[in-house]
């Protein structure tokens, strides 16, 4: 059995034990972290077979493409899956001390499983309409691990998180029906070449229709209400994979659509995506400026983050496409590590309010030094991973010869700005939970979490922190895999030909 | 809900049902039905039996818990799957056996594929009704 | 037919955009069934309306009649039915918890999560 089908069933049978054996805890905590430690084993694998270059294709029931569903792993989705495979072994870690008996009762690792089935077969479909059906996979367990526990927050947060992406998929789905009416194909990479002969005014609208799905899914601006609104409500560990993995999802569809079949009129759609870029980091941070709850401060830098990403795809030359997939690649790691480091200082001191927490720099050092590793690296401060990301795509917007003339230097100079306000907005989270002393009543206290359960929090954070100093010490090993898969996104014919090619 | 009208037809209605959902299954290769709409329709059974005799008989008359039908239907659609990959084809790649059986015709992979789908159906089905209803009569 | 059809989208999509702006939380669980509706109708539609014959290759044949009807997009809307109908068993299932965990169907009142 090859590897791309490995990535899929490896999480649906893990969430299938998981069923089976729901009344057991232990048993589906064994089964929780061992099928995250084979997937990562498989995507290990995977990157090893596509990382020379090599595009692999598996057609599902030996249908050939375009007729049948194939699925088509590049660099990017092998890249994707390894990284989402990394993170989800650090949260099902984290989960063993973080969410507690009665969640696990009612199917949380098989939830995460799902979603985690979800998020790789996103990743691997070679089909637009597949991608749907993956989209709704990983929404719907999303949902239920939103939902779980029932606490009141949660699901305020969860009726708005749940109404908006269902909007999103129907937005998806209507896009797919009016694309398939247009070129009569759904698989992507035919999808590639017959959308060239489609009215050009009806494929930039079903552009527009695509942006709008994956826009609301990859919470850019203006779709982003109902991230800061939710994201915070869930357990940490919850948080932590959405923050991580969720609205990336959403970043690689745009990538992959706007890469693949609407090119036809760069300089609209990724015009459009450039000004929405730059509009999505500036309101993102500022969002966040003015926030005091930790984890809503993070889901703010979220969307600014996200807005990095767009910056990316739209500027559209080879460097930014590369600043882009390693920005994915960093961000993912950062953004889930921050969400974890907050449940740890809310364990310790009791609360996700800034203002209430205090004195751990004093209290907990070996925490101190494991928020400042990803805080600093999302701020960009060389030389950590999210330095080399950010120094990409600025660079990319400087120096690159692109057709938004003036407009692409200055989305630059934004960029950068908004990293200096990220940057403001990770030290007052220093300054607050850190430095200042701790208020009256609210002393942090490592004791507050038992000795075991402190080591599996403490393990996945500090093992992801590890990974984005690896990548900052070492960019260049991890960038050449990004201006490689960047290669393959600029130049669809090889993505085309290693799907159609011999069959037509 | 006490109503002895229903009581009495659910108590036909439901073995009914059952055969007609398992009929549905049999001839979804060709004809319309299938795992999804057979399972709705044994789902619709044991809903049926529910409503006419209360949500624990109806449990017990499903003797499963409806999770593991699910887990069962999940693991069965995903054996019919493999078998593909045992045969060196492509995950879910279809087999067929090339001689005849009365009723259900060539017997294949996909067949079982089916199956799997219509315990998992049953299963998902069943599971959220019941966790539904017996959460509102909770509260009455 | 086309225009009739394209009619009734449009009347369905904007009943259901008028229940999601409401504020009660089950008339927006509505809307969003009625989306599924109107989308459904659209990829029906866009597939291209044609009497043509059951998609079948004749007995012995090796290609499909050209007047045969195109049976995929009443595959996607097939798909997208099966999806709706888990998505909105979990969505009532989640309102009525939302309704016993806030006490309230009013979307105006579920403001305790949102950014200031």
């Amino acid at each position: 059995m090859n590897a791309v089908t490995l990535a899929l069933l490896t999480p649906l049978v893990t969430a299938v034990l998981c069923l089976l054996f729901l009344r057991s805890l232990p048993l589906q905590r064994f089964f929780g972290v061992a099928g995250m430690v084979v997937l990562l084993g498989v995507s290990f694998r995977l990157m090893a077979e596509v990382g020379g270059g090599h595009i692999e294709v598996v057609r599902f029931g030996n249908w050939p493409a375009p007729f049948g569903i194939v699925l088509v792993v590049d660099l990017l989705a092998a890249i994707m899956v390894l990284v989402s495979a990394i993170i989800g072994l650090a949260v099902a870690v984290y989960s063993l001390a973080d969410v507690d008996a009665r969640r696990v009762r009612y199917g949380y690792y098989a939830f995460l499983h799902f979603m985690m089935f979800g998020v790789c077969g996103a990743f691997l479909t070679g089909d637009i309409f597949n991608m749907f059906v993956w989209f709704e996979v990983m929404l719907i367990s999303s949902f239920v691990l939103m939902c779980l526990g029932g606490e009141k927050p949660q699901m305020e947060g969860a009726v708005k998180y749940v109404v908006l992406n269902l909007i999103s998929s129907s937005f998806f789905l209507a896009a797919c029906g009016i694309l398939y009416g247009q070129t009569g194909t759904l698989n992507m990479a035919d999808l590639a070449v017959t959308a060239r002969e489609m009215r050009p005014e009806l494929l930039t609208m079903t552009a527009m229709l695509f942006l709008v799905a994956f826009g609301l899914k990859a919470a850019i601006f203006p779709l982003f209400f109902w991230l800061p609104a939710s994201y915070h409500t869930p357990p940490v560990a919850v948080s932590a994979v959405f923050a991580g993995l969720l609205t990336k999802v959403g970043v690689y569809a745009l990538m992959r659509v706007f890469t693949l079949i609407f090119t036809n009129d760069i300089l609209l759609t990724h015009g459009l995506l450039l000004g929405l870029a730059g509009f999505t980091m500036v309101t993102g941070v500022l969002g966040a400026m003015v926030q005091f709850d930790f984890r809503r401060l993070l889901s703010f830098h979220i969307v600014s983050q996200i807005g990095y990403m767009v910056l990316g795809l739209a500027l559209f030359t080879p460097l930014a496409i590369a600043g882009t997939v390693f920005y994915l690649f960093h961000h993912i790691v950062v953004k889930a590590n921050l969400f974890l480091v907050s449940g740890i200082t809310q364990r310790y001191g009791g609360s996700f309010d800034l203002k209430k927490l205090g004195g751990f720099y004093a209290a907990a050092p070996l925490v101190a030094l494991l928020f400042f590793i990803p805080a600093m690296s999302l701020g960009g401060i060389p030389p950590l991973s999210g330095f080399f990301a950010k120094f990409a795509i600025v660079k990319a917007g400087l120096v690159d010869e692109t057709i938004f003339g003036a407009w692409a230097p200055f989305l630059s100079a934004v960029a950068l700005a908004v990293g200096l306000l990220t940057l403001f907005s990770m030290t007052k989270i220093w300054a607050e939970v850190f430095w200042k002393p701790a208020p009256e009543g609210h002393a942090p206290h490592r004791s507050n979490v038992p000795r075991g359960e402190r080591w599996l929090l403490l393990a996945p954070v500090a093992a992801l922190a590890g990974l984005t100093l690896t990548i900052g010490l070492f960019p260049q090993f991890f960038f050449d895999f990004a201006v490689r898969s960047a290669e393959q996104l600029l130049h669809p014919e090889i993505y085309i030909n290693a799907v159609l090619g011999g069959t037509t | 809900m006490n109503s002895i009208i229903l009581a009495t037809v659910s108590r036909l209605l439901t073995g009914l049902l059952l055969v007609f959902s398992v009929f549905l299954l049999l001839r979804g290769h060709n004809l319309p039905g299938g795992g999804f709409s057979g399972g709705l329709v044994a789902a619709s059974a044991f809903v049926l039996a529910s409503f006419a005799s209360g949500f624990p008989a109806a449990r017990r008359l499903l003797v499963v818990p409806p999770r593991v039908i699910m887990g069962f239907g999940l693991v069965v659609a995903l054996v019919a799957g493999l078998a593909g990959n045992v045969a060196g084809y492509p995950f879910l790649t279809g087999l067929w056996d090339t001689t005849l059986f009365p009723v259900v015709g060539k017997l294949g992979t996909p067949l079982f594929f089916d199956v799997g789908v219509y315990f998992a159906v049953l299963g998902v089905t069943t599971l959220i009704v019941f966790s539904l209803g017996e959460d509102s009569e909770e509260e009455d | 037919m086309e225009f009739l059809l394209a009619i009734t989208i449009g009347v369905l999509y904007a009943a259901s955009f008028y229940l999601l702006l409401r504020r009660g939380v089950v008339r927006v669980v509505l809307g969003v069934a009625l989306l599924s509706q109107a989308v459904n109708l659209l990829i029906f539609t866009a597939g291209g309306l044609r009497e043509g014959a059951v998609p079948f290759i004749a007995e012995g044949g090796k290609v499909l009649g050209a007047a045969s009807a195109d049976p995929l997009p009443q595959a996607l809307i097939l798909t997208a039915i099966v999806i709706s109908f888990g998505v909105l068993a979990f969505t009532l299932a989640m309102v009525h918890r939302a309704d016993q965990a806030t006490g309230t169907d009013d979307v105006d009142d579920l403001k305790g999560t949102d950014a200031t």
